[in-house]
């Protein structure tokens, strides 16, 4: 199966209730490496793309996703209002023109996604941010669209990836963003972004299988 | 626990109407959020802003001899970039306009963008970072150094320039010379609240501090025991005394090239004899007695040091919610520094000569 617009739709839309009901959840992971604000900044913005989202529903894809990466980047602040805001913006550029995404289409946009926040960020591998979260769900991905699997099939692996990375993020140490001034004392801890990032997977697998 | 606020969503909001109807002498427009004189100037434009939770940092600072504008941002969160974007394009006199951005990822990330868009539209327009707190030690890392206190003294001084008809090229060479003459220590004995959060980030045993802390209501780079403040005033002072050069590199924004260009910047050795200035920062919870008896530990190991204070200011400047401590800053002036810094300023929260 494709993934289509209104399927991209209620991705946005379920982010914003994950989002709402993980508000302190992910306040709390940033409280205790960083400046307890990353699930309000998160609900904040989404509610403000979940609010713009009905005026631009008839509109292309591309459009849809630039609109969404354009009131984050206006509604968020901090460094996440810019990372997300970049994803969602790059991601609009990859699908431009197309109505719906194959599973080589959706693994383009997930790369070209995360290709920006690496530019804006410029995180490297196991610096303890939402790219070490990305990283290995972008590489299944790619891997899963050459072996002919279909988004529905890919998903429920890339959210098993998605949970294991943040897992992995426990023990490495901060070197981006607030964190990184707790050096050794960032480990231990679970990265808040990497944590939003996973919830936001998790949310398209449980769109696309409802569907 | 009990905070004077009402709802957590609005508590920014809330804040700034206070600050609105104290000083009507502010403009403050709401959407996008940004606060700026409302007499019209030809001046290059000074546009400071970061999270809320700093006060009197930044709107405190607005007014005649420093700031133009500010763009805060939700509590320790920095502003959108649509924010400093409108507020640019609302106080361009067509002499240019000034960004100070403290070095943390999300203000740099947000400003930045905010800078580029305004070079879109034509106008003159620069970015200074502030990276003074000492207790980061290299950027290989960390984000780099953090900034902190240092960033009341580079607007007020950068202010009276701007006021007494410094170019924009002149202003941020300024606050480029004065943010690699300054360095900032700071110390917590308990966490703030964070509306959010609704509790204390951490918590400390009465023999405890912080070591190191930034502005963010986060723990420092060591927990420490405590003994007294003479002891902990010593060990602060060290770090700022003992600090060797620091090299890093910055981005700037080429005017001419319409990008970003990276180059290395190193920070100016102290020595004895030198002249500072010095401010004693509370965080927001810390008594101004407790803040003066600091000063009092710190005026003793400048003398021991042979630093002359040139200028001291004693209070709350750069705070972090109700956290409970203090930071140290020295700037080492000279002449024009020391001269920029007794020029009148006339702010909701620093006042002089006028």
């Amino acid at each position: 199966m494709s993934l289509d617009k209104q399927q991209i739709l209620n991705w946005i839309n379920e982010c914003n209730l994950t989002f709402a009901r993980e508000r302190d959840h992910l306040t709390q992971l940033d409280a205790d490496i960083g400046d307890a604000d990353h699930g309000l900044n998160m609900n904040r913005g989404f509610e403000r793309v979940a609010e713009k989202l009905p005026a631009v529903a008839e509109q292309s894809m591309s459009t849809l996703l630039k609109t969404v990466g354009m009131t984050l980047l206006s509604s968020v602040g901090g460094a996440s209002g810019p990372l997300y805001g970049t994803f969602f913006i790059r991601a609009a550029s990859a699908v431009d023109g197309k109505e719906s995404l194959s599973a080589t289409d959706f693994a383009k946009l997930l790369g070209a996604g995360v290709d920006g926040v690496v530019a804006r960020g410029k995180a490297q591998p196991g610096d303890k941010t939402m790219c070490d979260l990305w990283w290995p769900v972008v590489e299944a991905a790619n891997q899963a669209a050459e072996q002919g699997k279909s988004i529905s099939q890919m998903l429920p692996q890339l959210t098993e990836i998605a949970d294991e990375a943040v897992v992995s993020t426990i023990g490495m140490r901060a070197k981006k963003g607030r964190a990184s001034y707790l050096g050794e004392r960032s480990v231990g801890h679970q990265d808040p972004g990497a944590t939003s990032s996973m919830m936001m997977v998790h949310a398209l697998n449980q769109v696309v299988q409802g569907s | 626990m009990k905070k004077l606020i009402n709802k957590v969503e609005d508590v920014v909001e809330e804040q700034l109407k206070g600050i609105h109807l104290a000083h009507p002498e502010l403009h403050y427009n709401q959407t996008p959020r940004y606060l700026m004189r409302r007499s019209a100037s030809d001046k290059v434009a000074l546009i400071s802003g970061g999270g809320s939770g700093h006060e009197p940092l930044h709107a405190g600072f607005i007014g005649k001899g420093m700031l133009t504008a500010a763009c805060p941002g939700e509590v320790f969160t920095s502003p959108t970039p649509d924010q400093m974007y409108e507020c640019g394009k609302a106080v361009d006199s067509q002499a240019g306009v000034l960004f100070f951005i403290k070095n943390y990822t999300g203000d740099v990330l947000n400003f930045e963008t905010s800078v580029e868009l305004l070079h879109m539209d034509g106008i003159a327009v620069g970015s200074v970072l502030v990276d003074d707190d000492v207790a980061v030690k290299d950027s290989l890392y960390t984000a780099g150094r953090r900034g902190v206190a240092a960033t009341v003294l580079i607007e007020k001084i950068v202010g009276a320039a701007a006021e007494q008809g410094a170019s924009l090229e002149q202003c941020e060479q300024l606050a480029r010379r004065i943010n690699n003459r300054s360095r900032s220590f700071g110390v917590a004995l308990s966490a703030c609240v964070v509306p959010a959060a609704g509790k204390p980030s951490f918590t400390l045993a009465d023999n405890e501090v912080e070591f190191g802390v930034g502005i963010h209501g986060e723990p420092g780079i060591e927990r420490r025991n405590y003994q007294d403040l003479d002891s902990l005033v010593e060990q602060m002072f060290g770090e700022i005394k003992d600090c060797p050069e620091y090299s890093r590199t910055l981005r700037l924004w080429d005017r001419q090239l319409g990008e970003w260009v990276e180059t290395e910047s190193v920070t100016e050795s102290f020595h004895a004899d030198d002249e500072y200035i010095v401010l004693i920062n509370g965080l927001g919870a810390t008594p101004e007695s407790e803040l003066y008896g600091a000063f009092a530990k710190v005026h003793e190991c400048c003398e021991k040091a042979n630093f002359k204070i040139a200028r001291q200011l004693v209070g709350n400047y750069c705070t972090s919610l109700n956290m409970e401590g203090f930071s140290i800053t020295l700037l080492k002036a000279d002449k024009e520094i020391l001269s920029l810094w007794d020029a009148a300023v006339n702010t909701p929260a620093l006042r002089w000569g006028c």
